[in-house]
This record gives C-alpha cells, sequence and structure tokens, in this order.
C-alpha cells in the first residue's frame, strides 16, 4: 500500500499522468473508487481484498478524459480490461498506466506489450467452483434450464447495473435505448428481461474479460456473469480466442476460419 | 383442428431465395406454413431476428444461406456461421428450444433440398406443438395474433 501511495505521488508529480483512479476507504467499512488528482490526496488510496470493482470503466468516461492521461489501480481482471478497450481502439499506447498490486509488490505497466506479458502470465481461467456452477445448470434438463433463468430474468428490475459496471459496456447509444424500431422491450416484464439479458450477453462474446462486475453490480443478484461465461468458454473452445490478453487481437465474431464447425447445419 | 405450425425462414437473397423460387418454377410441391423473409446476406442475420420470428408467433426458425465459398459477398455466410455457433449456445444454456431453430445452406441450385428442408422442418416442428412456452412471456397487450 505505501508502495501505491508513493508511486501514485511520483506519477502525480512527474505529471506523467493527471488522475489516479484507485480506492479509498467508504462508509460502513466499503471501498470506493477514488479519483486522485493531487499528491497530497494519494494518501487515501487503499488496496485490500475489499478492492474488487473493476475500475477500467472508468477511464473512457468523457469528464474522466477531459481530467488527462490516468494511471490505474488494476486487478488482473481490470488489466485484462484494458488490454481488451486497447484492441478495440478506446485506449491508446500510453494513455492509461496500470498499477497492478501483485503478492510481490507492486507492478508499473506503460506499454501494452508490458501489460499483455503480465496479464498472459497472471490468467488463471475460471475457477473450478465458477465451472461447477455452470454445469449444474447445463446439465439440467432443457425445460428445467428454462425454469431456471425465467425466474433469474424475471426478478430483473432492468435498471441496467450490469451494463453500467462493464468496462466493456462503452456504446454511446446502446440498443436498448433504441425505439426505432424498438429491439428490446423496456418493461422489466420476463420476456423483456430475457431479451435484454440475451443481448447483453451476445454483445459482450467474444470480448468479456471474466471480471464478473456485472454479477456483482447486480442489485437483485442474478449470476448474469454465467451467461458471459457460457459464452467466452464456447468461444475460447470452438475458436481459440480469449479476449483480454493482447492490445491488438482481433474480435472473435468479426472475423471467422474456414474450419469452422458446421455439424448443426443442413 | 390440426395444429399447424407457424414457420419464419430468414435466408439470403442470392442463393436460398433463389433456390426457393427454382422450387417453384420446378413445379415441386412443399409445406406452405414458411413464411420467407428475404435478406441480403445470412451476414445480415442479427440473432435478434430469431428472437423477433419468436415474438411474432412463430413455432419454428429457419436460417438459410449460401454454402461456405458460395457468398456473394466473399465471406458474410461464414461470419454468419461463427454468430450461429455463439448464439445456439447461448440458447441452449438458457433453455430456448433449439430444436425449433433450423440451419442450413441451400444454394440457388437445391430447389428440391429447399422443399426437403422446409418438409422436414414442418413435420418436426408439428411434432413439438405450438411455442407456447416462449409465447406466454409476452404481456397479452404485446402478443401478436395467431391466426390459424
Amino acid at each position: 500500500m505505501t508502495g501505491l501511495r508513493e508511486r501514485a505521488k511520483s506519477l502525480l508529480e512527474s505529471g506523467r499522468v493527471q488522475v489516479v483512479i484507485g480506492y479509498e476507504e467508504g462508509s460502513a467499512g466499503r471501498v470506493r473508487p477514488a479519483f486522485v488528482r493531487h499528491p497530497t490526496q494519494a494518501d487515501t488510496l487503499v488496496f485490500d481484498d475489499r478492492c474488487v470493482q473493476n475500475l477500467a470503466v472508468y477511464p473512457l468516461k468523457p469528464e474522466v478524459r477531459e481530467l488527462g492521461t490516468a494511471a490505474l489501480v488494476a486487478t488482473p481482471a481490470a488489466l485484462r480490461a484494458v488490454l481488451q478497450l486497447a484492441a478495440e481502439h478506446q485506449l491508446r499506447e500510453g494513455e492509461v498506466v496500470v498499477l497492478l498490486p501483485t503478492p510481490g509488490g507492486l507492478k508499473v505497466l506503460e506499454s501494452f506489450s508490458q501489460m499483455e506479458e503480465e496479464a498472459k502470465m497472471s490468467f488463471q481461467g475460471p475457477s473450478p467452483e465458477e465451472k461447477s456452477r455452470v454445469e449444474g445448470i447445463a446439465t439440467l434438463p432443457r425445460e428445467a434450464r428454462w425454469e431456471y433463468w425465467q425466474g433469474q430474468f424475471s426478478r430483473c428490475i432492468k435498471c441496467y447495473a450490469c451494463r453500467a459496471a462493464c468496462p466493456l459496456c462503452y456504446c454511446s447509444q446502446c440498443i436498448v435505448e433504441v425505439n426505432q424500431p424498438q429491439w428490446i422491450p423496456v418493461l422489466p416484464h420476463a420476456w423483456g428481461s430475457m431479451e435484454w439479458h440475451l443481448v447483453r450477453a451476445m454483445h459482450l462474446a467474444g470480448r468479456c474479460v471474466d471480471c464478473k462486475e456485472c454479477a456483482r453490480a447486480c442489485p437483485v443478484g442474478i449470476p448474469v456473469d454465467l451467461l458471459n461465461h457460457v459464452l467466452r468458454e464456447e468461444i475460447a473452445s470452438q475458436f481459440g480466442t480469449r479476449a483480454g490478453l493482447s492490445a491488438t487481437a482481433s474480435y472473435a465474431l468479426s472475423t471467422f476460419d474456414r474450419r469452422d464447425r458446421e455439424d448443426f447445419i443442413r | 383442428m390440426e395444429f399447424e405450425p407457424k414457420i419464419i425462414a430468414l435466408v439470403c437473397t442470392w442463393c436460398t431465395y433463389a433456390g426457393a423460387d427454382l422450387t417453384g418454377t420446378s413445379r415441386i410441391k412443399y409445406a406452405p406454413q414458411v413464411r420467407v423473409v428475404r435478406v441480403p446476406c445470412t451476414g445480415r442475420i442479427d440473432f435478434m431476428y430469431l428472437l423477433q420470428a419468436f415474438n411474432q408467433g412463430a413455432d419454428g426458425v429457419i436460417v438459410s444461406g449460401c454454402h461456405p465459398a458460395d457468398c456473394h459477398y466473399t465471406s458474410g455466410n461464414l461470419h454468419a456461421r461463427r454468430r450461429w455457433i455463439v448464439f445456439r449456445k447461448l440458447m441452449d444454456f438458457v433453455g430456448i428450444d433449439t430444436r425449433r431453430v433450423f440451419f442450413a445452406w441451400v444454394s440457388a441450385a437445391e430447389g428440391a433440398k429447399w422443399a426437403q428442408l422446409v418438409n422436414d422442418v414442418v413435420a418436426t416442428v408439428r411434432q413439438l406443438g405450438p411455442y407456447e412456452e416462449y409465447r406466454s412471456l409476452i404481456p397479452a397487450h404485446a402478443r401478436p395474433e395467431v391466426a390459424a
């Protein structure tokens, strides 16, 4: 933590960055995002087990961009989000400095190639618990899967917190706000909620970096991250690509391989 | 009264639409329960179209276009194929009845294949019955009128 504060201070003092996006003490023993713009404020920064929010959602916001170059206190998932944003041409080289606290000390990653190296090294893939959760649903009979997800989707209040929390959901106009034609029913009934969750999962297919911020943000506890999980693993097994490990990779669904499977096509 | 399935077919204009035309000019009779929607290319078929078809009261959906290497736009069908691989997985995971979604390659020369495909699809969906499960989600005011 001292290392983090020192480094934040020196980055701000040298003018390398104008803002450090990190965590600070919030209320009720929780942490909250902090936007440190002056070296003297750097002592408010903290980093511990409570710091799980993916802060990579902030650097693209116009009001944050306006502040100048940013340093981002990142979890490994946030690091992958930064790389994916780079691959999608949303962040330029040098625009974000990643401060990655690790058990061996703070790592400062300035270039995309350093970030790629670190992301590839630290990537572990889905945990056994997560795999068994997905497996538990996937192996149910179809009708039971439908029941399960309808039960989940019917609790959705359409607050779009899953979208707001996601670093990759950066479209300035989202398809749910398009009303000519109205693709997705607005009301939070079972039908509109299911369509929303399918669209969200599909628009993140091949882009989701597995930070699970969507599930954490959901106020009613829908495990929306499992939808992303299924598509992420399908894309990894079918096309051999994973988002968030490269700053230059192309989007899995905007390319193709002549050998892609087609055993389901007549 | 016996259940007559409603089938929506999303087809590309260059291959399957022309193929379906050939079915007609070849005087091949096939099941009349299919409604054809012509799009420029299978690459143009957003996954939302499939959901929209079910919203509009379809009991089954056919998605069909040019064979690989036959695409008028070189690779639209290959992009589409990837999208379908992924979307099928998602539909399956959330319990949408993927037995009602049919993917095919039908070229402009395959009039007989088109007839066979539609006949097969109609027979399969007739067995499965109306897709009430999906329709029951749609609130009454938005439910399409499913005429017999």
